[in-house]
């Protein structure tokens, strides 16, 4: 059966290490810290100017003057700091953050990805997305296998405009997760009960299958 | 001690001007100069460039000025959650300069700290860095991203003193110093104006010398955007 946003996330939190320090994007990125294992030391970084994030407070406890980049209140843990915005990106594009979660509308076979924006319909703008994948040499891209329509959004080519180009090292979806490499998807893991045809019917770009793919354990 | 305390937000702004360019601090709601903003509505002023992160809301922040028309060009990173500001740009109104982030905040820090340019990765082979000059350096691409410049930056901190010293608190940090002195004129609203010698220096965040003027802010709302909560087991 194919994954759901909390699946994805669950599966990507075992990408964590210990000793990282992780940027989350909006949406599904921000559930993997709901499943990050408790034994090993992890801190949050949000780029909107905070280091050590902790869980959303308790009613009644919400602070205005913190909150995280998707805007919503949150809460520090022991040993969090606060800085200004040129700090933040210095911690990204300096390369001081191991890994970057965020998701996409598409990815393209050669590391491509795009998810700021769908011309004539939709500018929200990138946000801290394009410093993110510029920089970070270990990012994760969370998102949907195929589209409501039903589309592959693993593609050879991106169609919208992009955020960054040759960037993207692994793909989690609902489907599968996938490493990118030499201009193709190379399959790693299925979904539990997810078949390599049905992933290879919903991947556009160039799949790569070498031998036999594990179940994705989570 | 240079004395840069004003009276209020009306002497505070004395000098802007229709068709000026102003920076704002904040992130989302979080740490926008509220009094300034508001005394911009009054002051009726036009096609004003703003370079500020967000564009507010509807009916707070930035949006106020959206909703007068009183903003020619917006230069943002993210500018979601504002169905005006949509409907404006889509009619081609208003003028959008999206920015990523990290180049935004450089931006304003380049032009505090008298960089007239940078390279940054951000954006290369992306619409972003159409018509810019880019450059290699070991192997990996960059694009020249330009200091802004503006007649005044606005900015919000927790506490200051009358030498413009200032403190800020939490996330509302955000843009805020870096948007002091990247201006001709900062101008610098608190929530706790104090008396002289009160900061430790120690804990100063940014030093009086890049603040023009600094008044005592009022009737702060301090907007939450997404009230998130978990409950108590």
């Amino acid at each position: 059966m194919a994954l759901d946003k909390n699946g994805i996330a669950k599966r990507i939190a075992k990408e964590v290490q210990d000793g990282f320090y992780v940027n989350l994007g909006i949406g599904i990125p921000t559930l993997v810290a709901n499943y990050v294992r408790d034994d090993i030391e992890v801190e949050f970084q949000s780029e909107n100017g905070v280091l050590g994030m902790g869980p959303f407070p308790f009613e009644g406890e919400e602070d205005a003057d913190i909150i995280n980049a998707g805007k919503q209140t949150i809460t520090t843990l022991p040993g969090a700091s606060f800085f200004d915005s040129s700090l933040s990106f210095a911690m990204i594009r300096g390369k001081h953050v191991d890994l970057t979660i965020l998701g996409a509308m598409e990815v393209s076979e050669n590391g491509d990805i795009a998810n700021w924006k769908i011309p004539g319909k939709m500018v929200k703008g990138m946000g801290g997305a394009m410093d993110l994948v510029a920089s970070a040499e270990n990012i994760i891209v969370a998102m949907m296998h195929t589209n409501k329509a039903g589309e592959s959004k693993l593609l050879k080519r991106c169609s919208l405009p992009l955020t960054g180009v040759n960037c993207v090292t692994k793909v989690v979806t609902n489907l599968a997760v996938l490493e990118i490499k030499n201009n193709q998807f190379h399959l790693l893991e299925r979904a539990p009960g997810v078949s390599v045809e049905e992933i290879q019917k919903a991947t556009e770009g160039t799949l790569v299958v070498n031998g036999e793919i594990p179940e994705m354990s989570i | 001690m240079i004395n840069k305390e004003v009276k209020n937000v009306e002497e505070a702004l004395k000098g802007v001007k229709s068709g000026m360019t102003l920076m704002l601090g904040g992130f989302g709601l979080c740490g926008i100069p509220e009094n300034a903003i508001s005394q911009l509505v009054k002051l009726e002023v036009k096609d004003v460039t703003c370079i500020s992160n967000n564009a507010g809301v509807d009916d707070f922040g930035l949006g106020l000025l959206l909703q007068k028309k009183q903003i020619k060009k917006m230069i943002s990173s993210y500018v979601g959650e504002n169905d005006e500001f949509e409907r404006q740009m889509l009619s081609g109104e208003l003028e959008v300069e999206l920015t990523p982030q990290g180049t935004l905040a450089e931006k304003c820090r380049a032009a505090q700290a008298g960089f007239p340019a940078f390279y940054t990765p951000a954006g290369f082979g992306t619409e972003v860095a159409e018509g810019k000059e880019t450059r290699e350096f070991d192997g990996k691409m960059y694009v020249l991203e330009p200091a802004f410049k503006a007649d005044f930056a606005f900015v919000k901190a927790w506490k200051g003193d009358a030498a413009g010293n200032l403190i800020f608190k939490g996330t509302s940090r955000n843009f805020n110093p870096n948007m002091c002195g990247a201006a001709t004129i900062t101008v610098a609203e608190v929530e706790e104006l104090v008396p002289i010698g009160t900061l430790d220096p120690n804990n100063v965040h940014i030093p009086g010398i890049f603040v023009q003027r600094i008044f005592q802010g009022k009737d702060y709302e301090k907007r939450i955007e997404q009230r998130t909560v978990r409950q108590k087991q």
